[in-house]
């Protein structure tokens, strides 16, 4: 495993109107390596992910992708260098068909050297290439907007909440694919909130309370933290 | 497999070449020319309609403003350059691509603020061009004259080619990558910058591209009336037409525009003489009706079928 970060964060600030939704955080991503990010509803997890994926620009504070400074480049930006996302509620380009929705991804990323179809069958969504993404349900929508995050041939890939609304059944598969995306030697950021599925997939976690990591470690360490324990179930 | 592309490539070189050959031939059978080639002047704007607003969303209320461009960059040309004719209105092409270039910060608004935007910036040209004190250049409120270039056979000719133009640059932006592109920009602008795709350029090229059509089909209009003010070319009735038979026949198509454009303008014209009085109600009724139950335009009704046969 290469020990330079793909990620690295430092003093990541981001404000709305004065009001800090992140405060300072620091946090690295190495290849090959699962980072869970938990925390309760309301933290800034997924304004992590919008300021670090050029959504929102930090208001302070620097984002280094693959070695390269990053700070508030634009979304099609860090594409180029190599980090892309899925979203909370699924994006899909609900007009095209899934294959179109992927080679959108494919046109304009660096070369994954898979195709549209390959991309689809890794997602488990193989067969559906000529539906349209608007008759898909949610948790297939989600898969969908993993499939267009791989099509660009991401180094790090920032994945929030891609198990919610997923049935037991699907769950497995989903941890045995970002699992088999990280051997593949991409650093994974992961939000979510189902402790057995986080447990399945990441390595290690961090957990974010009022825009502030308050800790950093393996899951086991942090379901003994006291700061943990007193975020997650009141002191 | 293999059948497909050629089969689409076939179909696609149709849809480039018949609507020209059409107007051509009709010209042969009906003697309003001037009706004909109006005609053809709309489904140009139509088109070019189509790919800004129909490919990306984005409804310019002022796109008459590239039209009036076109026509004065063509009468400025023939004035001031003495160039021929057919470079003039390539130049006024190039005019309604200048003015846009200009106005291309406007796309960072979106929805209403864009349209109300682009109409602003429309009559700000009109009223630019019509004002008293440029007479020395643009002759003012009177007008322009261009019958030392009047060939309306000539004219005639390059609205048959522009419509040719037209169409083939919707076929190629419904079936390039980069009409790909613009389609994902429309349906989620995020999640097309997440899939690389650089919104800003695509969208600029996309308004550049509608201009420019836009540009050419109000030179060639120009040309063929050859007299004019400049309230006739900066009309905004011209950009309601230019949007509503767009609409009518079904925007984001090949097809729709073509065909909103022929019916929609041919209807204008046969009620206009029929029923003088009552034109603008059976107008109005229709596009209403249209709107109600059509949404999507004509072709929507053949897109359905097409579902339903699934």
């Amino acid at each position: 495993m290469d020990d330079s970060p793909a990620l690295r964060i430092s003093g990541l600030t981001r404000s709305f109107g004065g009001l800090p939704a992140l405060a300072g955080v620091d946090l690295e991503l190495r290849r090959g390596e699962v980072v869970g990010l938990l925390g309760p509803n309301g933290s800034g997890k997924t304004t992590l992910i919008n300021v670090i994926s050029g959504v929102y620009r930090p208001t302070a504070g620097r984002v280094e992708v693959m070695g390269h400074d990053a700070t508030g480049s634009a979304p099609e930006g860090l594409v180029r260098l190599g980090l892309n996302r899925t979203f909370q509620t699924p994006r899909p380009f609900r007009t095209l068909t899934l294959r179109e929705n992927v080679s959108v991804a494919l046109r304009h990323g660096r070369n994954p050297g898979q195709s549209e179809d390959e991309i689809l069958q890794l997602c488990g969504l193989g067969g559906k290439g000529n539906l349209l993404a608007e008759s898909l349900n949610s948790s297939e929508q989600k898969r969908l907007d993993l499939a267009r995050a791989l099509a660009t041939g991401p180094d790090v890939l920032l994945v929030d909440e891609l198990a919610a609304g997923m049935r037991h059944d699907e769950l497995d598969g989903a941890a045995e694919l970002l699992r088999g995306l990280a051997a593949a030697g991409r650093a994974l950021l992961v939000v979510e909130h189902l402790m057995g599925f986080v447990r399945q997939v990441t390595h290690r976690v961090v957990v974010l309370n009022a825009g502030a990591a308050i800790f950093a470690g393996s899951l086991e360490e942090a379901s003994q933290d006291p700061r943990v324990v007193e975020v997650f179930l009141g002191a | 497999m293999a059948q497909r592309p050629r089969r689409q490539l076939v179909s696609d070189a149709l849809m480039v070449v018949l609507p020209p050959a059409g107007f051509f031939a009709a010209s042969f059978f009906y003697n309003n020319q001037l009706l004909l080639l109006t005609m053809m002047v709309y489904v140009a704007l139509a088109q070019g309609l189509n790919v800004i607003f129909g490919f990306t969303g984005y409804l310019p209320f002022g796109y008459v403003g590239f039209f009036g461009a076109g026509a004065y960059g063509t009468a400025l040309s023939v004035h001031f350059l003495h160039v021929p004719i057919l470079v003039a209105v390539l130049l006024g092409g190039v005019a309604g691509l200048l003015v846009a270039a200009l106005l291309s910060p406007l796309l960072r608004l979106t929805g209403a603020y864009f349209a109300i935007a682009s109409l602003a910036a429309a009559e700000a040209l009109y009223y630019l061009v019509s004002n008293p004190q440029l007479t020395a250049v643009t002759n003012g409120p009177y007008g322009v004259n261009l019958a030392s270039v009047y060939n309306s056979g000539a004219a005639f000719d390059a609205a048959v080619i522009l419509v040719g133009i037209a169409m083939l640059c919707v076929v190629w932006v419904r079936r390039s990558h980069f009409g790909m592109s613009l389609r994902a920009i429309r349906a989620d602008p995020l999640s097309a910058r997440m899939a690389g795709v650089n919104v800003v350029r695509a969208r600029t090229i996309a308004w550049l591209i509608s201009a420019s059509l836009a540009g050419l089909a109000g030179a060639i209009y120009a040309w063929a009336i050859s007299v004019f003010y400049p309230e006739a070319v900066f009309d905004l009735s011209i950009s309601v037409f230019a949007i509503v038979f767009a609409l009518f026949g079904g925007v984001g198509t090949v097809l729709g525009p073509l065909l909103g454009a022929i019916v929609l303008y041919g209807v204008y014209n046969y009620i206009g003489v029929s029923q003088p009085q009552e034109f603008q109600l059976i107008y109005g009724v229709l596009i209403v009706l249209i709107v109600l139950f059509l949404p999507n335009g004509l072709l929507s009704i053949r897109l359905r079928r097409l579902r339903r046969g699934r």
